[in-house]
């Protein structure tokens, strides 16, 4: 590894990214020239509705893409290398030892048939190479960590002896025991119980910051993410429309759609409804109008919305819209 | 820790089950039966049948024991030649078995690493596979392994490679649903981005996960095996004569059942429904067990 000149780069450069799928219907551009940066230690929460192209993007950075879908371009660079020039041999280097993912249900992330020991471990025999009894330690280590009870005893344990809360504190364990610079966490908390869920986000904050990880919290709860991002991203249809630090995009949201989500979070203390703002629904992403793909849903459309899509305009750092009428800033 | 896994078995529902349900139990016994049979049952039996120097022309044609003009030497009776027709069934059983047994392995191997490959690469190569078992499946299967033994002649191997020819199948299908169904389960997704080889997640997360209904085809498969192998015999295109299955038995008795010397066929042909009956009672327990869908 060479010295990082300063000021030290970003650990991940996503560029342009394109992630296309080819059906029958025609091409469908899940990620359409997506373009952000995490910080080494920072948090970036990724956020949109269902079908936004936000789990695409972790797929992507993962290289875990399968036909019909394809980076069909862009860069993906990983602390200056980039992903998407990597053979299977050289992703399977990165993938567990410097890149994890953690996935939205904890009911079947786990394979049944072994002992969470059992998968604990697999991480640390294929990562590192330390001995049996080393290996255990650090099981049992991490599994404290991530606060389960009695870790020693609970080694031998099957996933199905596990609650849903107890899981995901397991899945996070397993993510992070071989020591990854970056944790993809996909909808990770949307499976929980409510009342876990801010747990096990604290959870994964810690264990994070405590190695100097960074963390893309890919999620469509603004709540959430608005308390633990340092950057948030959102996403609509396959493209970024908004992008900046966390605080600017929840206190002066300049994109309408991020405005629509805002308002959409019940307030404290009351019941989390549906997202019942924002008018009508994601339009089908193969079928994108031409202009700005929110235009249809748009409470301030104009005609040019529905004939050119805006660029994104501001600095890579800085905060960034894709609108042709950007919100004034004002407090949400 | 090889005591407390025993002890785990037989606490477990699997056991618990079985000992209620009688057809499994009665099914386990003819196996079992069955298994004792072949194993020493050549031991046990006066005569090698197919050692010409132990047959005796004179005691041709015997009826059973039990009838007028038996001889007690010969249970069953003797046919033409003067062997002794329980001695040449417990010969022709392991034959039978034999048969039935290694064309499932090897019908089992294939068709599961052919239905693991294609579920898990996808693509062309699914489509290659899948689409070969298609074609095998739109023939039934005893005409296709007619039609390979008319063309290989007579032999045990040839017998193998039909059978096993007809029957992966089953097992390709059945593998390649299992696989694709797991391979949406976020663990594989997870041991894709710990970096795991495809081999190992396909060895260590994939395979264990869909062996379930694997056996439970396989052990029908056996008695479906033996079923088609005795066709084939009966038809002549089977095993050699010098090598005689059950099916085989049941033809050269054929010849002169209707001069009213029916021993010949029908006890190995009781002998193969009583074999096809066990097998498929336990196959049917294990169906039930295994499939979470039947309970």
């Amino acid at each position: 590894m060479t010295a990082h000149p300063m000021p030290p780069s970003p650990l991940l450069q996503v560029r342009d990214l394109r992630t296309w799928f080819d059906t029958f219907g025609g091409v469908v551009k899940a990620v359409d020239g997506a373009s952000f940066d995490v910080g080494r230690g920072e948090i970036v929460g990724l956020v949109g509705e269902s079908g936004g192209g936000k789990s695409m993007v972790g797929y992507s950075i993962m290289r875990l893409i399968d036909p019909p879908g394809r980076i069909a371009g862009g860069r993906i660079l990983f602390d200056g290398t980039d992903l998407c020039g990597l053979d299977e041999r050289a992703l399977r280097k990165i993938r567990g030892r410097e890149i994890a993912m953690i996935f939205q249900d904890p009911m079947t992330a786990l394979n049944p048939l072994y002992t969470i020991g059992d998968q604990l471990d697999e991480m640390l025999r294929l990562h590192t190479g330390l001995s049996a009894r080393e290996r255990r330690l650090r099981c049992i280590e991490m599994l404290h960590e991530v606060g389960i009870p009695q870790p020693e005893a609970r080694l031998g344990n099957y996933p199905h002896q596990f609650s849903g809360g107890m899981r995901q504190r397991v899945v996070i364990a397993i993510a992070m025991i071989a020591g990854p610079r970056l944790l993809i966490a996909d909808e990770p908390t949307t499976a929980l119980d409510v009342t876990i869920q801010a747990q096990l986000l604290r959870l994964m904050k810690h264990a994070v910051e405590k190695r100097g990880a960074s963390l893309i919290l890919i999620t469509h709860d603004l709540a959430a993410v608005s308390q633990m991002a340092d950057r948030i991203v959102v996403l609509y249809c396959g493209r970024i429309v908004e992008r900046g630090r966390a605080r600017d995009v929840i206190e002066r949201p300049r994109h309408p759609y991020t405005r629509g989500l805002l308002d959409s979070i019940p307030h404290q203390g009351l019941k989390r409804r549906r997202l019942s703002q924002i008018p009508g629904t994601v339009p089908d992403i193969r079928k994108l109008p031409p202009g700005c793909a929110f235009a249809p849903r748009c409470p301030m459309a104009a005609p040019v919305c529905r004939e050119s899509a805006p660029n994104l305009v501001g600095g890579p750092s800085g905060h960034a819209v894709a609108c042709h009428f950007p919100l004034e800033a004002k407090a949400a | 820790m090889s005591a407390s896994t025993l002890d785990r078995f037989l606490a477990s529902e699997l056991v618990h089950n079985y000992r209620r349900n009688l057809p499994a139990v009665i099914g386990s016994l003819i196996v079992l039966g069955f298994a004792f049979t072949v194993t020493f049952g050549p031991g046990l039996v006066a005569q090698d049948p197919y050692d010409i120097a132990q047959l005796e022309l004179m005691d041709s044609f015997k009826p059973p024991a039990w009838l007028e003009g038996g001889d007690p030497a010969y249970w069953l009776g003797t046919d033409g030649q003067g062997r002794d027709v329980l001695a040449s069934i417990v010969y022709g059983t392991r034959i039978s078995l034999f048969i039935g047994l290694t064309a499932m392995l090897a019908s089992c191997l294939l068709g599961t690493t052919l239905g693991i490959v294609a579920g898990f690469h996808g693509g062309w190569l699914d489509a290659v596979i899948m689409r070969i078992a298609d074609i095998q499946l739109s023939f039934p299967s005893v005409l296709t392994a007619l039609f390979l033994m008319s063309a290989f002649g007579t032999g045990i191997e040839k017998v193998l490679i039909a059978l096993t020819s007809v029957g992966w199948v089953v097992y390709a299908r059945t593998v390649r649903g299992s696989t694709l169904r797991e391979k949406q389960r976020e663990y594989i997704q997870a041991a894709r981005v710990s970096g795991l080889p495809n081999w190992k997640i396909i060895l260590r997360h994939i395979l264990p996960n869909v062996l379930t209904p694997i056996i439970v085809v396989a052990t029908i498969q056996v008695g479906t095996f033996v079923l088609i192998e005795a066709s084939l015999s009966f038809l002549g295109v089977g095993v050699p004569i010098t090598k005689p299955s059950l099916g085989l038995l049941i033809k050269n008795g054929f010849d002169v059942l209707f001069s009213g010397l029916w021993w010949i066929s029908v006890f190995p042909g009781l002998v193969i429904m009583l074999l096809v009956f066990g097998i498929n009672l336990l196959g049917d327990f294990l169906r039930d067990e295994l499939n979470p869908r039947l309970k």
